[in-house]
């Protein structure tokens, strides 16, 4: 093999150091940050279209010292957070029993297939006229649309638990039962994790899309106003804050999974 | 305590790929107490389905399995397995898992702590009770299920081809290990392998099995002096056992290649 170094950092599955991966990472988005600022401040696009970054960074100071910023984000805040706990608390334990017992999955096979592909965008003006625009509308939206996608990635997840730990564990004298949580509850605990940070992202969606219909407050809302009021910078900001906590609660599902599953980072 | 009957059971089932495959076929066996029985034969030939029969992993079609006359309907703590693709939980530790079968009877803490350190230690582990299995070597890891297998004092101990994923140095080694810990534990033990030289280094009895349906085609009492060193298979009363035993697989090692 040539041991170039350019070639040396593109070979597959190999490691490159990490001042180069770092560096290439901020390089990029620098430029991304650079294209931008190429665009407002060079005069090639209008700011009514895309504004530059300080007046994007001043209608950050501006929302968050007024409040409007944070009484927004603490409003999409629970609604994400109710709408998602109710909805894994649910997939968990129906999804690991779908995946691994039969009769389950024959049950809610059919209507969780059918609700999966549905998309709930189209149920939004459905959930309006029975629940109204409130809080527990927006929990609906993001209940459906998120609890059908995790029953079934936490049944596939549940189905690949090998059936040799399930027989060792009845040749050690484990009821029905200590197999459930003994075996098939720890088996599936690191999917079930990942399940949780990449569903959590669609949720984001979901409540977004809700707000931007109807609502009063969240940052959809705000987003929403902001476009009325023909105040992109404005919109940037809310996209930007939803952008950061999105990234944020993902961090946090990948600290919690190595806080509370540390088998699976050890090698 | 720990005899297993083995009464003309017969092991048959549908496939998609061959129709119906008949696995056994009116096999007897008898292993009295802590004898170290070993099964040997072609791949495909149903050893691996008998040992699941006596552990009650699988039901029979015709015939019965009883350990100490009591039938085999289910599996049990009173038959231990130790399986090919050792099977450690991966989320419990060494300790953890050598202890699993007996948090699953209620054991107090303190008891199932001594016991798991006392078969950590027969299998030459002490050190690694708070490693995880990733953290293993293969023969590692089949050490521990064999810990956590015997942890669990079962009445008999089934073994499928426990050694079969590990480099033959290793499996030399771990074999040696074996009798080392059955020599003091005094458990009945039915081992199934493929492998000649490791069945008659093992067994006080060593089962010739044909290639499907599978039966018993030859039965060799091994009665070379125990305990048994590696060397012991370059004796000349050992070749002479392995040269009975090759000339009954030969052909039936080329029946089931043609089968499978």
């Amino acid at each position: 093999m040539a041991t170039s170094t350019l070639d040396r950092l593109f070979r597959p599955n190999k490691p490159i150091p990490r001042r180069i991966e770092l560096g290439t990472g901020i390089t990029v988005a620098a430029s991304v940050f650079g294209f931008w600022c190429l665009l407002t401040y060079g005069g090639l696009v209008s700011s009514d279209f895309l504004p530059a970054p300080h007046e994007v960074w001043a209608a950050f100071t501006t929302t968050l010292s007024n409040g409007t910023l944070l009484k927004h984000t603490r409003v999409s805040l629970y609604e994400i957070y109710l709408g998602f706990l109710l909805s894994s608390v649910l997939a968990i334990p129906l999804g690991i029993f779908m995946g691994s017992f039969r009769m389950v999955a024959a049950a809610l096979e059919p209507v969780v297939n059918f609700m999966r592909y549905l998309p709930v965008t189209a149920l939004i003006p459905l959930l309006i006229l029975w629940v109204g625009i409130g809080l527990e509308e927006k929990i609906a939206v993001i209940f459906l649309g998120t609890f059908f996608q995790q029953i079934v990635l936490i049944a596939d997840v549940s189905s690949q638990v090998h059936d040799d730990l399930y027989n060792v564990s009845y040749t050690l004298g484990a009821s029905r039962w200590q197999v459930i949580t003994r075996v098939l509850v720890p088996a599936t605990m690191p999917g079930v994790m990942d399940t949780l940070r990449v569903t959590m992202g669609w949720a984001w969606t979901f409540l977004v899309v809700a707000e931007l219909v109807a609502a009063s407050s969240g940052l959809g809302y705000m987003i929403l106003q902001a476009m009325r009021g023909l105040h992109p910078a404005t919109i940037f900001v809310g996209i930007f804050v939803i952008g950061f906590l999105g990234l944020v609660t993902d961090l946090a599902f990948k600290w919690a999974k190595t806080l509370l599953l540390p088998w699976t980072n050890v090698r | 305590m720990g005899q297993v009957q083995i009464d003309e059971v017969s092991l048959a089932f549908e496939t998609r790929r061959a129709g119906r495959v008949v696995a056994l076929e009116q096999l007897s066996l008898e292993v009295p107490e802590k004898q170290f029985a070993v099964i040997v034969g072609p791949s495909g030939c149903g050893k691996s389905s008998l040992l699941d029969l006596v552990a009650g992993l699988k039901d029979t079609t015709a015939g019965q399995c009883s350990v100490d006359g009591k039938v085999v309907s289910r599996p049990g703590a009173d038959r231990g397995m130790v399986f090919q693709s050792y099977s450690l939980f991966p989320w419990l530790t060494v300790r953890k898992n050598v202890e699993f079968g007996l948090s699953l009877n209620k054991v107090a803490s303190s008891e199932r702590t001594e016991r798991a350190n006392h078969y950590i230690g027969s299998v030459g582990l002490t050190g690694f009770e708070n490693a995880y299995p990733s953290q293993l070597s293969g023969g590692m890891k089949q050490r521990v299920a064999i810990a956590r297998a015997l942890a669990n004092n079962p009445e008999v101990l089934l073994m499928d081809e426990p050694f079969g994923a590990l480099d033959s140095q290793t499996r030399a080694l771990m074999q040696e290990l074996l009798l080392g810990i059955w020599e003091k534990e005094q458990k009945t033990v039915l081992f199934v392998t493929h492998d000649i030289d490791e069945a008659l280094f093992l067994g006080d009895v060593v089962y010739v099995m044909s290639a499907r349906p599978g039966r018993i085609i030859d039965t060799i009492d091994v009665n070379l002096k125990r305990p048994r060193h590696y060397d012991i298979i370059t004796t000349p009363q050992f070749i002479e056992f392995k040269r009975r035993i090759m000339s009954s697989l030969h052909a039936e090692v080329k029946k089931a290649m043609k089968l499978n």
